[in-house]
């Protein structure tokens, strides 16, 4: 088993993930800064101010304000940075999308245990989706009747993007609370049934992430991984056509089905238990 | 127990007691707070206990390559024999099991462990002694609010024995996971309304106590930084918990009365839409539930301020620092903990804009945290440091809730919690607060009170051992935590080698099984020096530590009634070392 | 132990008895709970769009206001009995007594018809999420309620008894806090649930 002994931040994969991995390790030099400067004169104390034959505590400590500097100065720096850093990045990464004509917009709805992915295709409109039209082939219940759903791509696990283009998604759950991680891009978004949420990203490199799930959902938690293949726009293309001649094939014959079946790296299933097909 | 049937004052009973109404369904705070105590001291081993099983699985959730069905081996198979094929087959843990055992650790840790030692166990025991009472306010609702959490405690703990299993959506519940889980999430309801219901009766006998049963001369501003914690904890237990009780209650209605409080429109449920009305709202559940949790979290922390700031007042011989800052931060604290509840719900999708509000009074909460820290590091300057048992925990406690705190400034910070939410770094996170620091402090207190409790101290020599083989165990438990979730290893993941991000940092996890065995191990002298010193300990009289506050100006144990005299408080609390005073502490109660 | 008899004049570092001063903070705990479950039945109210409010001529407001009006009467009663206790007038305080005990009574036996209607009128507590809130909430207030007529009850118990004389009034006043707490959310409650 090659477990590592990592530590740090993993590789960054998205547009905004420079200005999250800054801050980050802005806090942690001042928390340790903050933590050394503490330890030192703890340490400091402890030995020097000992008991010790003859020497008597000293009833005064001089200058009793002396202790709300560092209050004043850690409140400073806080309002700081929730001013400099905190409600602009905020602003950008969770209250506000790119442009939606300059971006590839995905619905994404959650289930025990697994990650539905709707395209909206050439037409760029998304089909309709009914709870009522909900079966195991059809997860998230596209309703066929809805010309709007002609050309739209189900796929399961697996997200397809182009390397460079905005992505949105606008996620929702059937079931019970999930949430959309992908620690590369360093944002993540739960997913609540009876509400639309919203993630986006613009991916940088080209690869394959992982999604995790991040909100305990069930005894498939741990199991409920997906993918996000960051490609080429040429591999995206080529992806997208193949996809799309599928989903035409298949919905002339009537039923909806999920163009791509589950595609996970691992073949290994709870120990103990019979491994995910 | 070794209390004497002295009676104190003109206020005594007219026969001595039967064994039931002395020991058992005693009125008594002294006798409350140790029931308290040793009954959170089992919930804390048991929590204890599955934490290990825990992270047992975490370091090793799959098989070797060397595996082999037949020959388990010592550990794995024991494993196996003693949970069975449906919760532990072969010995790997099965994901509902896990997730038992994760809301189940949290819950008996947070509400059966560390609540009820640091604020029923000690509160009980230790405040109607520092303010110089009899006893508490109410004491037969103090005998009930034990007895009722002991009720509850069992209820709590008989939902492994439910269909299904224990309550497994997280200590936190979540709907409408928790809604659709099994019987056992009933019954962890029920057993929340009855913990909340003792909780609350608590509450009430410490707050009119402190306020009214006072000694002559004991002002608020004399009171030992220890009541004013306990107050203040009190009042937040008051306010915040009934909210949660409402949310309890709504819960409950949904899982059994069929309502839709926490259940949207055209839910799924397995294969079909849950057949419910509808219209209710996720998020709500979670508003209710982080009203009291998080002020909860300062239940936890405030207790542990008291007791570190008394331990170390005591043992610097010297006043502590700030007294009116320590005071006034511990109360802005309290009110502060009202309002910062949603900084663990940024991602959930509530209104984005209520983030920059959380995100603003969670930073400042931090402010007087560290006033607190401040002062109390700035009690060591120019002291007389008395390295005792209780002493080492007490500093201990500073800089592991250092890195408590300071870990949380991330989290709070909405872009960088992005990253790290329901990540490793916040479970590093709330630990270091909880173990390494509250804990860390309440076994201090232990140490520190144990003398006044049974007439005997414990033994030093064990005490130092158990120090050093829980506090360097605890942060190599924590500290790779926070590494895991810097790499985005996520919680609540029964296996987290199936995801291949986690698989840079799962090393780490096998570290985090080694600290915790050798932790596990280092309590047994402590457990062992507990009982053995109830007998066989070294006898002390009234003040063995030469301290100040009241609670040492009565006999070890102190009889019923406490003092021979109400006592008169002419000075403040921590008059040590005072210039032209012949001794180096000068008790409260003590003539001019 | 001072701890049964709860005199007027048992010396408190606030000059407040434990018994009022124990029920003050007891009735802080009780309007967190009331309010906790109010604001979630506002909040989803008002944003919820399958909350389905039934028409007034469904919910029984002349009735409610009749029940409400029955419960402030009783509280006017429970100052009655509270003043004849501390004129040390035992008779009126018994009589003042029984009086809010039945208006306890009369509020209970009303609500049960309007629970019997609204249920025959299709309104129950998993009908939809207006139904859920009523029951739930009258239903915690009716508890209430009950548990308030169990301290008229012991009061009176304890009158007839004679342990009860205006050297120990604090705890009258203490119950009698508790009832006009529960009148206090009886009277949010109609006009939320039923005026709205």
């Amino acid at each position: 088993m090659d477990y590592g002994y990592g530590w740090g931040l993993p590789p960054a994969a998205s547009s905004y993930a420079a200005q999250i991995d800054s801050l980050m390790w802005l806090l942690h030099v001042v928390m340790v800064g903050i933590f050394i400067i503490w330890g030192v004169y703890f340490s400091y104390c402890l030995v020097a101010y000992r008991a010790t034959n003859g020497h008597r505590a000293s009833y005064h400590t001089a200058g009793e304000r002396s202790s709300l500097i560092p209050d004043g100065l850690i409140l400073a720096f806080e309002m700081w940075l929730i001013l400099a850093f905190g409600i602009p990045i905020w602003a950008q990464i969770k209250q506000r999308t790119p442009p939606a004509d300059q971006a590839l917009e995905v619905n994404v709805m959650g289930q025990q245990f697994a990650w539905n992915f709707q395209y909206a295709g050439p037409d760029k409109a998304f089909g309709r989706r009914k709870v009522s039209l909900v079966t195991a082939a059809n997860a998230i219940g596209l309703d066929d009747t809805d010309p709007a759903a002609k050309d739209d791509i189900v796929t399961i696990n697996n997200l397809h993007v182009q390397v460079g283009k905005p992505v949105i998604l606008h996620m929702t759950s059937k079931d019970v609370i999930h949430s959309f991680q992908v620690t590369n891009f360093r944002n993540k978004q739960d997913l609540v049934p009876g509400l639309q949420t919203m993630l986006w990203f613009t991916p940088t490199e080209v690869g394959k992430y992982e999604i995790g799930c991040a909100q305990l959902c069930g005894i498939g938690h741990t199991q409920m991984i997906g993918n996000v293949f960051v490609d080429t726009p040429e591999a995206y293309d080529a992806w997208a056509k193949e996809q799309l001649q599928g989903r035409v094939a298949t919905s002339a014959g009537g039923s909806v089905t999920p163009a791509q079946a589950v595609e996970t790296s691992d073949a290994r299933g709870i120990a103990g238990t019979a491994p995910k097909s | 127990m070794s209390e004497s049937h002295a009676h104190a004052g003109e206020h005594g009973h007219a026969q001595p007691l039967s064994f039931w109404w002395k020991y058992v369904f005693s009125v008594d705070h002294k006798v409350i707070g140790i029931q308290y105590m040793i009954t959170s001291f089992l919930f804390l081993l048991l929590g204890f206990a599955m934490m290990l099983l825990m992270r047992y699985q975490l370091a090793t959730p799959q098989p070797g390559e060397n595996f082999d069905p037949e020959h388990l081996g010592m550990v794995r198979g024991l494993i196996a024999w003693l949970f069975g094929e449906e919760r532990m087959p072969y010995g790997f843990m099965a994901p509902e099991f896990y997730n038992q055992l994760g809301a189940m650790h949290g819950t008996i840790m947070i509400f059966l462990g560390v609540v009820p030692l640091g604020v029923a166990a000690f509160g009980n025991f230790v405040l109607p002694l520092q303010i110089g009472a009899e006893d508490m306010a109410f004491p037969r609702l103090n005998m009930a609010s034990y007895w009722v959490y002991f009720v509850g405690g069992v209820v709590m703990l008989s939902s492994f024995l439910a269909p299904g299993g224990a309550a497994q959506s997280g200590w936190t519940s979540y709907a409408p996971l928790s809604v659709t889980a099994p019987p056992g999430q009933t019954i962890w309801l029920i057993a929340m309304v009855l913990i909340i219901t003792s909780s609350l009766f608590g509450a009430i006998n410490f707050i009119v106590t402190t306020l009214n049963l006072r000694a002559k001369g004991m002002s608020l501003g004399r009171m030992p930084v220890f009541c004013w914690a306990q107050f203040v904890t009190a009042v937040l237990l008051l306010l915040a918990f009934p909210v949660l009780e409402a949310g309890a209650i709504l819960q409950l209605l949904d899982r059994v009365a069929g309502t839709s409080f926490f259940i949207p429109k055209d839910m799924i449920y397995g294969a079909t839409v849950f057949p419910r009305a509808g219209g209710g709202n996720p998020l709500l559940w979670q508003h209710l539930f982080w009203f009291l949790a998080h002020p909860e979290v300062y239940v936890l922390l405030l207790p542990a301020f008291g007791i570190v700031s008394e331990i170390i007042a005591t043992n610097t011989r010297k006043p502590l620092f700030g007294y009116k800052e320590l005071v006034g931060s511990i109360v802005f604290i309290g009110v502060l903990s009202f309002v910062v509840w949603a900084h663990h719900m940024f991602l959930s999708g509530m209104r984005t804009s209520l983030a920059n509000l959380f995100v603003t009074t969670t930073l400042i909460i931090s402010v007087p945290s560290v006033a607190v820290l401040t002062c109390l590091l700035l009690s060591l300057r120019g002291a007389r440091i008395r390295f005792t048992v209780p002493m080492l925990f007490a500093l201990a406690f500073l800089p592991m809730f250092g890195i408590g705190g300071l870990t949380g400034l991330p989290l709070g910070f909405a872009p960088t919690d992005l990253h790290l939410h329901d990540t490793f770094y916040v479970i590093g996170h709330f630990h270091y607060v909880v173990a390494p620091g509250s804990l860390v402090a309440l076994i201090g207190a232990t140490y520190h009170w144990f003398p006044k409790m049974f007439g005997r101290k414990m033994n030093d020599t064990l005490g130092k051992i158990h120090f050093w083989g829980t506090v360097i165990p605890m942060n190599l438990i924590f500290f790779p935590m926070l590494i895991q979730g810097m790499w985005g290893m996520q919680r609540r993941l029964a296996d987290p080698t199936l995801q291949w991000h986690n698989l840079p940092v799962q090393g780490w996890s096998t570290v985090i099984l080694v600290g915790s065995v050798v932790m596990m191990a280092f309590q047994i002298p402590f457990l062992f020096n507990f009982f053995w010193s109830i007998w066989n300990g070294e006898k002390v009289g009234e003040n063995p530590w030469e301290a100040t506050t009241l609670e040492w100006a009565c006999p070890s144990p102190p009889p019923h009634g406490n003092f021979a005299a109400p006592p008169e408080v002419h000075r403040g609390p921590y008059e040590y070392s005072v210039p032209g005073h012949q001794v180096d502490y000068w008790p409260q109660d003590e003539a001019a | 132990m001072s701890s049964q008899a709860h005199t007027a004049t048992v010396a408190t570092s606030t000059g407040i008895p434990h018994a009022k001063l124990g029920m003050w903070t007891f009735l802080a705990s009780e309007v967190m709970l009331f309010g906790g479950l109010i604001s979630s039945y506002v909040i989803l109210r008002s944003g919820s769009p399958t909350m389905v409010i039934p028409p007034r001529t469904m919910m029984g407001v002349p009735l409610a206001t009749l029940n409400t009006f029955v419960l402030i009467s009783s509280s006017v009663t429970m100052v009655l009995a509270l003043a004849a206790m501390k004129a040390n007038e035992l008779d009126k305080y018994m009589r003042y007594l029984a009086m809010t005990f039945g208006g306890g009574v009369i509020f209970l036996m009303i609500k049960a018809y309007e629970y019997n209607h609204k249920w025959h009128e299709g309104i129950t507590i998993s009908s939809n999420l207006f139904g859920s809130f009523y029951f739930t909430l009258t239903g915690l207030h009716a508890l209430h309620v009950i548990g308030g007529m169990g301290i008229m009850a012991y009061l009176m118990w304890a009158g007839a008894k004679g342990h009860q004389s205006p050297t120990n009034y604090d705890r009258v006043e203490a119950g009698g806090l508790y009832w006009h707490f529960v009148d206090l959310v009886w009277v949010i409650l109609f006009p939320i649930l039923y005026l709205v």
